[in-house]
């Protein structure tokens, strides 16, 4: 049983840095070392490491290409969003917010498994498109999306507020481009971290369990896997669903941090997918813990750098670029491992790589 | 007519999207990574034309050939600087992620130098519109530009390819790096070559795009790097005419969407006719399925 | 009754038969072997058998049970189980669980119990555990359960798929060229482990194989597929000993 303390241990660390992250961030809060600019951005944080670690579910651990994750965040933010404006007077906050979250998530999931079913069909750089298009075209529904309520009940139109046809006493909840305005602000940082261990926790646990086994199985070799009758459909519509449903509880998580949520290029549209991605590759595909930690990195580095104004994007593409040579060329992989401080320091007794997961 | 003249405008902005896609399929075929940052190319041969033609006066055509190598250079830069070194990588998406960064780099440094507001492009084509059946059809000069030079690349890139040692070269390449390499072929030259064309016509695409959609910013060339890629796809990545029959189907799907069922959902009906595609077609119309060998 | 009974078994790529009125038929706890030249249609055969390609005429049943024109995962849980000729391991998982996906659909808990590590999950993988390295011991790789399977040399990784298709706890066991690439010492090696196999699991095995050596030492009864069809089939002895084989082999 030496193997399952090992796998445990590696778990219990990446827990432990969140946690001690968390209280890092809690005790300069109340030292007063927190910029207001800062606080802005724990939120966002804490949703960017959520996403981060759940498109590694796909890209990692399915091995599979996504560039669609901001649509199913999309998904979950206004299924969230729009839970929590029919219910904000019905039910006390924390009560709302949790439902909200179960609902984003399942509306997310069910969005996984209707997107999944035709496009885990497809292959390599042909999902990839597939699934860009679908983030693409939910982003672009909700534009034209109107759902107004008034006494008789919900009213639903594609085309404008006015053909809502809502009673005086009516209300119209989502308008089209202007999205939905006056969502609770019921996201808190301490939330978020909560919601970083709930997914660590499923996802890390998800990959040491027969199902994780068959899901990797696929990723490794799909041929082989269904020679040892492992189901490739369900195993990768299953990874599929659940990572976007995390996605999904990402996206209430964004709406809730929001007075107004609108469907934009910038927030959910395919260079959202494509961040997020960067996230993954750089923390490393199929590593959760670089995940976690390159999302937090890439999300605080332009804001470091906020000092150089106008040239700070143009320096986080510099080291982006740098970062991806140094970490993937394989002239300078051989380079770091003839140098590297491990090998320096006599870690040579053990030749052989060992599995390490 | 007013049918037709939308199916014309829909060839026209087609042929945008054929050229850029053409690029991309290239560049596909033989490096097989989604050059994300060649839809940005487009936008500088938007800037260097801006700049020479509107901005020093002159002539367009020497602007546009300026535009040309301008862009040629870059590409090839590129392609040295931050995609020849993971050509190796462990894993395809190194590269891709690369050029994202070479994206946004791009992007920023046109923000830098030339600010966040749109610039309004003179065109620089000097066709004069033509008017038929007394003057309820107008097709506007861009157009008529756009669907040559559409046409001309077309014949001579596919001509390039079959008929000269450094088309069949690219070929080669694409089929089998290292076979080629062992019949004495410059893989890394030929890549170089791949990079060059396919920016160049990205310089061309621009000047056109530009020219028809008169304003310019540092994100002009994302949107339609994105719907070329997709027009790649749709018509069987790695194929030229594969590429040319995608992008002008896009275009008139685009034009017609916009046209006759709603301007804000014309970007999700391309996408939906690609999914469709796909799904009947996973190759795309033209591509080759390609069995995996047990 | 046969364990393994086909008969007519035909498929066509493109117009070019690849497979013509194949037969064969298999008893228990036999160790059959199935040879011919480079291109003769074996593995062919061995992917119409898996269910890889659907085959255009014929029936193959197994223990009496017509498993033609299954999938792949229905004819595993039927009972055959193969190895591949390029060997195909799940190269980023370790030794050890490669092992235990192939106890996949022998050892199951819900997605639930394993999420949130129930009861059901500890002792189930704690069985998975023990099971996988009882099979690991068989082919002497336990030291090795640790390592990535990428990481594990050429022979040792033949074996472990071996020991992965052993997994899923097969009635019949397909190896595609096990000895390929392998030098004599590990070919003896090597058969020596296919009869511990064969006795120790009960196992009937049908193998492709080049290596005559090796074929001559361990089958009992071959079949000799030259250009699609059978060419000659019967013991092992009398096989090799008749004269179109031997042109098919060596020429005119």
């Amino acid at each position: 049983m030496k193997k399952l303390n090992k796998t445990t241990k590696n778990n219990l660390v990446t827990y432990a840095i969140v946690i001690v992250a968390y209280l890092v961030v809690m005790l300069l809060g109340v030292s007063g070392h927190i910029s207001s600019l800062m606080e802005g951005l724990l939120v966002p944080l804490c949703i960017y490491v959520i996403l981060a670690v759940s498109l590694n579910l796909v890209v990692g651990i399915l091995g599979e290409l996504s560039l669609g994750h901001a649509g199913f965040m999309c998904v979950g933010a206004f299924a969230g969003s729009f839970f929590s404006m029919c219910t904000k007077e019905a039910m006390p906050a924390g009560l709302r917010f949790f439902l909200a979250l179960v609902i984003g998530a399942v509306v997310a999931a069910l969005f996984g498994i209707l997107i999944g079913i035709p496009v885990l069909r497809l292959k390599g750089d042909y999902l990839a498109i597939v699934t860009l298009a679908f983030g693409e075209i939910i982003k672009n529904l909700m534009n034209v999306l109107y759902i107004g309520r008034d006494e008789a009940g919900f009213h639903f139109s594609m085309k404008d507020t006015l053909s809502l046809g809502l009673s005086p006493e009516g209300k119209a909840i989502i308008n089209g481009p202007q999205g939905i305005t006056g969502t609770p602000h019921d996201a808190s940082f301490t939330i978020g971290i909560l919601l970083i261990l709930l997914t660590l926790f499923i996802v890390l646990n998800l990959i040491h369990s027969r199902d994780g086994r068959a899901i990797m199985a696929i990723r490794d070799n799909r041929i082989a896997a269904e020679s040892i009758g492992i189901h490739v459909t369900r195993y990768k519509l299953m990874a599929f669903t659940l990572s976007a449903s995390i996605a999904g509880v990402a996206g209430v998580l964004y709406g809730h941090n929001l007075s107004t949520l609108t469907a934009l290029p910038k927030n959910f549209g395919y260079n959202m997918s494509i961040m997020i991605l960067v996230f993954v590759v750089l923390g490393g595909i199929g590593n959760i813990r670089g995940s976690v930690i390159s999302a937090v990195v890439l999300t605080l580095l332009p804001e470091l750098l906020r000092g150089l104004s106008d040239y700070r994007m143009l320096i986080y593409a510099i080291v982006l670029i740098a970062m991806m040579l140094f970490n993937w060329s394989p002239r300078a992989v051989e380079f770091r491992e003839r140098y590297s401080l491990k090998r320096l320091f006599g870690m040579w007794r053990n030749p052989e790589k060992q599995a390490d997961r | 007519m007013s049918l037709l003249s939308y199916l014309i405008n829909g060839i026209s902005l087609g042929s945008v999207y054929a050229i850029i896609a053409l690029g991309y399929t290239m560049v596909y075929g033989i490096a097989k990574m989604l050059n994300f940052a060649h839809g940005d190319v487009i936008m500088v041969g938007g800037y260097v034309v801006f700049v020479l033609a509107s901005g020093m006066g002159l002539p367009p055509v020497l602007a546009v050939m300026i535009s040309m190598v301008v862009c040629t250079v870059l590409g090839m830069a590129i392609e040295r600087v931050a995609y020849k070194p993971l050509r190796m990588a462990a894993s395809p998406l190194a590269v891709l992620i690369t050029a994202i960064g070479v994206s946004y780099l791009l992007q920023n440094l046109a923000l830098l130098l030339f600010g966040a507001n749109t610039k309004s492009f003179t065109s620089v084509v000097t066709v004069p519109a033509v008017s038929l059946a007394e003057g309820q059809l107008m097709i506007s000069g861009e157009t008529i530009v756009t669907i040559a030079a559409c046409i001309v690349i077309m014949v001579t890139l596919t001509l390039f390819i079959k008929k000269t040692k450094a088309g069949q070269a690219m070929l080669a390449v694409s089929e089998d790096k290292g076979a080629a390499q062992l019949m004495g072929i410059n893989v890394n030259g030929t890549i170089a070559l791949t990079f060059a064309i396919g920016s160049a016509l990205a310089a061309v695409a621009g000047v056109l795009l530009c020219s028809t959609y008169p304003s310019l910013t540092p994100y002009t060339g994302a949107m339609p790097g994105i719907k070329a890629f997709v027009a790649a796809v749709f018509g069987g990545i790695g194929s030229i005419p594969g590429a040319m029959i995608g992008g002008i189907l896009l275009g008139i799907i685009e034009i017609l969407g916009k046209a006759y069922i709603s301007s804000q959902m014309a970007d999700a009906i391309v996408f939906a006719v690609l999914i469709v595609v796909l799904l009947v077609k996973p190759t795309g119309i033209l591509g080759k399925e390609i069995q995996e060998k047990v | 009754m046969a364990l393994l009974d086909v008969q007519n078994l035909c498929i066509s790529f493109g117009g070019l038969r690849a497979v013509d009125d194949f037969e064969i038929h298999i008893e228990k706890g036999q160790l059959y072997g199935l040879i011919g030249p480079n291109g003769a249609g074996k593995t062919t055969v061995f992917n119409l058998l898996t269910g890889v390609y659907k085959p255009g005429e014929g029936i193959i049943r197994l223990d009496g049970q017509d498993i033609t024109g299954k999938k792949t995962i229905e004819i595993n849980k039927a009972g055959i189980a193969r190895t591949f000729q390029n060997i195909r391991l799940f190269k980023g998982m370790s030794v050890l669980d490669n092992v235990k996906a192939g106890l996949h659909n022998h050892y199951k808990y819900s997605s639930l119990a394993g999420i949130f590590r129930l009861p059901s999950w500890r002792k189930m993988e704690r069985e998975m555990d023990e099971r996988a390295m009882e099979l690991l011991e068989v082919f002497d790789l336990g030291g090795e359960a640790d390592y990535l399977a990428s990481n594990l040399p050429y022979g040792k990784q033949r074996k472990l798929e071996i020991a992965r298709a052993l997994a899923t706890e097969p009635k019949l066991l397909l190896l595609d060229e096990p000895a390929a690439g392998m030098n004599p010492n590990e070919t003896k090696e090597l058969m020596d482990t296919i009869r511990l196999i064969r006795d120790q699991f009960d196992m009937t095995i049908l193998l492709i194989e080049h290596d005559m050596k090796l074929v001559s030492g361990i089958c009992e009864a071959l079949s000799v597929l030259n250009f699609g069809r059978i060419l000659a089939q019967g013991e092992t002895g009398t096989v090799l000993n008749d004269p179109q084989v031997i042109t098919a082999y060596l020429g005119e």
